[in-house]
């Protein structure tokens, strides 16, 4: 079941093709992420999701129907470039914030309170927001990106300028979100947190959608036949044990371990590796390498830039 | 439409309470004020020296019925009127009191002619004396019943008008026109300036904290802009009424207080008849005549429901393209070049007041009143000395299409903009947003 669909959505700018026939589906319950380089128009995307801006041309089908303008009602967006009336009071802002998602005031308010006390942010409600730290003016950001328990949750960039300890907390909440049965969408150039969180990923380079598909499956789909394997018993070169067409990446010494990266050629199994490597050492550990979702960025994004 | 009454609602309660606005809120009234009260204190302040008038009595009743006071001298001449006023002038009299020959049995009228603004006690003072004996004359002349006595309670309308050495006349009532129309054309400048630039301001500080993009996943740029302009001309509403209150508290209040003291100030040596028929009263008696007569001549409802038109059209005309400036710059200091061109026909509308003003009826009135970037403060001008109903409802309406467009324009803007960080934007970048 797909939460939301987006179909040969196309948006051109003065200058520049944003957007070029990209189409996303999001699955439900999943965390989807939006990936490409700065430019690439993952933002250009996401304002089409919320409505901010209109495609050119394209559909938007939220679970399963055009989507309306109040749709933008079971959206909670947190944007990447995001902040505060700095002179407002910070508990009159959140309310405010919220009734525009179109919360009454006193859901609201019962909502806001629960998560000012979660977050310990409630003996702030009547300061400015001027006075709040600014870890704290981001937590108070996504409190009222998440107050009005939307289905489908978009992250741009959520985890720049948060401190590592909010960072965590923040990953934390996301995950406990998904659990709750919400939808996310997250986009960032951030791999590790990738591979950390997303199910799904879509690579936008150039406006056009290049990559997607479920993380288990790229990684699997990219995988160069590289296996890491560390021994000892043998000090000779570790070149002369294999084959021509084997390539050997790596190799490190760790005390009396020796640490290897072997790319094997086209055909060959792991089983022909062990074969080779039995007679003259003794293996302490073999495994194949995927490759991370860092490395298939790049190695995407320069492939489509080299062609 | 609920959403823009939340937006309307917080623009307007976190601009009314801030303690800027408090404070003007204060101090407008006292200088406003402080205009009304200001003329009233220094004319009856006396300045101790001798004052000569001239009286020139055409008809021949009032010889010898004013009575010299403190410094006070009135000398009865005979001749005509331009040499009297020339005497006048050289012998530098305070004042030339005339009063001419009329069909009627007794006069009526009568015309102070002065250097300096005859001062209240001493108008009060002649049209006092006048009224008296003309009350007398009247009584005499017919039996006295209640009709009667009705029909003589007489009403002296005393001109002021003021000649200089160059010998040109002025009525006192154009003055008071001209002023007015002054007045509220200054005032709405003011105001489109003050609060157009609050709407500016707030559009920047929502683009620079970077809020904009939160609210605008939640309502559409165009609600965002609408909300903000009308809560701040709401707030400008408020202001303005306040003021009037505030303004017409403090100036009443001063009558209240200030009759008492003059009237405590002449008692000393005075019969209880002299208080009673001289200035305190008197001085009261006289600014609400002269209110009244401007009521006469002045449509205050048309004033009033004009200036409130005027005032709004002309703020919402110029907020939208406030706003749009706003949403084009990252921060204050860029806003200089685009500022200019829409700065520059508020500025020269205040410039032209002043010749509106002298000529409230002529083709530059009639073109500055009419189109829409400068009839909000000319059309005021013009408005205290009558304008053709024609004039007004041409001007109204290009007015509210003028808003219209602007606000149509400056939404195209504003919606581009208020995303747009970091790139100097440039006339050529704005017409691409505006045919985008």
């Amino acid at each position: 079941m797909t939460v939301f669909t987006a179909g040969n959505i196309s948006k051109r700018y003065i200058n520049h093709q944003a957007l070029d026939s990209v189409s996303i589906d999001v699955p439900e319950g999943s965390i989807f992420g939006l990936l490409g380089p700065n430019g690439a128009g993952k933002t250009t995307l996401i304002r089409i999701i919320n409505r901010i801006i209109a495609p050119d041309t394209g559909t938007l089908l939220f679970r399963g129907d055009p989507m309306k303008r109040h749709d933008i009602h079971r959206i909670g967006y947190l944007p990447e470039e995001r902040g505060l009336y700095k002179k407002m009071k910070v508990g009159e802002q959140a309310l405010y914030l919220s009734q525009l998602k179109g919360l009454s005031k006193q859901d609201a308010i019962r909502r806001l309170r629960y998560w000012f006390e979660k977050f310990s942010l409630l003996e702030w409600w009547d300061r400015k927001v001027e006075e709040l730290s600014k870890g704290m003016q981001q937590k108070v950001q996504f409190i009222v990106t998440i107050v009005h328990e939307p289905e489908l949750l978009i992250f741009d960039e959520p985890f720049s300028g948060f401190d590592p300890i909010n960072v965590n907390l923040l990953k934390d909440e996301i995950l406990g979100l998904k659990e709750k049965g919400s939808t996310i969408i997250f986009s960032t150039h951030n791999m590790a947190s990738v591979e950390e969180l997303c199910d799904h990923i879509a690579l936008i380079n150039n406006s056009r959608k290049i990559l997607d598909g479920k993380v288990k499956d790229i990684r699997n789909q990219y995988k160069a036949n590289i296996y890491e394997i560390s021994f000892n018993g043998f000090s000779g070169y570790l070149k002369d044990l294999f084959a021509p067409d084997d390539e050997v990446l790596s190799e490190t010494t760790d005390e009396d371990l020796r640490v290897a990266r072997v790319r094997l050629a086209e055909g060959k199994k792991a089983n022909d590796m062990l074969n080779m490597m039995l007679p003259h050492a003794e293996i302490h550990s073999f495994h194949e390498v995927l490759p991370t979702m860092n490395d298939i960025f790049i190695s995407k994004v320069n492939e489509k830039r080299g062609s | 439409m609920n959403k823009v009454l939340l937006i309307i609602k917080r623009e307007y309660l976190t601009r009314v309470r801030k303690r800027s606005f408090i404070i003007m809120t204060i101090l407008g009234p006292l200088l406003m004020a402080s205009v009304f009260i200001l003329p009233i204190v220094l004319s009856q302040m006396s300045d101790g020296s001798q004052k000569n008038i001239a009286v020139l009595d055409e008809t021949g009743i009032f010889y010898g019925k004013f009575q010299d006071g403190d410094n006070i001298h009135f000398e009865y001449v005979v001749s005509d009127l331009e040499s009297a006023k020339e005497n006048a002038l050289e012998r530098e009299d305070y004042a030339l009191l005339y009063i001419p020959k009329t069909e009627l049995s007794v006069p009526s009228a009568a015309v102070i002619y002065s250097q300096d603004q005859p001062s209240v006690n001493v108008k009060s003072y002649i049209r006092n004396v006048m009224k008296k004996e003309v009350e007398s004359l009247k009584l005499e002349a017919s039996g006295v019943d209640e009709d009667v006595l009705r029909s003589i309670r007489s009403k002296i309308s005393l001109t002021t008008i003021k000649i200089d050495e160059s010998g040109e006349e002025e009525k006192t009532f154009t003055e008071v026109s001209m002023g007015l129309g002054i007045f509220a054309s200054i005032l709405i400048y003011m105001f489109i300036f003050i609060f157009g630039a609050q709407v500016m301001r707030g559009v920047i500080e929502e683009k620079s904290s970077r809020i904009v993009e939160i609210i605008v996943s939640s309502v559409k740029p165009f609600q965002l802009m609408l909300g903000k302009i009308l809560g701040i001309a709401f707030v400008g509403l408020t202001q303005f009424l306040l003021w009037i209150v505030l303004t017409f508290a403090i100036v009443s209040v001063f009558q209240v207080a200030y009759a008492d003291m003059t009237l405590m100030q002449n008692a000393p040596g005075r019969t209880a008849q002299e208080i009673l028929d001289e200035p305190g009263s008197m001085a009261e008696e006289d600014a609400t005549e002269r209110i009244f007569e401007m009521i006469h001549s002045i449509d205050f409802s048309v004033m009033i429901w004009s200036f409130l038109f005027y005032f709004l059209g002309g703020y919402l005309l110029y907020a939208a393209l406030f706003a749009a400036i706003g949403s084009a710059v990252d921060s204050e200091a860029d806003t200089q070049q685009f500022m200019m061109p829409v700065t520059i026909p508020l500025i020269l509308s205040i410039i032209m007041a002043q010749f509106v003003v002298q000529n409230p009826n002529g083709p530059v009135a009639f073109w500055f009143s009419i189109i829409p970037l400068t009839s909000p403060v000319i059309m005021m001008v013009r408005i205290p000395f009558g304008v053709p109903l024609t004039d007004l409802y041409l001007s109204i309406a290009l007015l509210i299409s003028g808003f219209v467009v602007t606000t149509w324009l400056a939404g195209k803007i504003y919606r581009t903009g208020i995303l747009m960080y970091g790139k100097k934007i440039s006339y050529k970048e704005i017409w691409k947003w505006i045919k985008y």
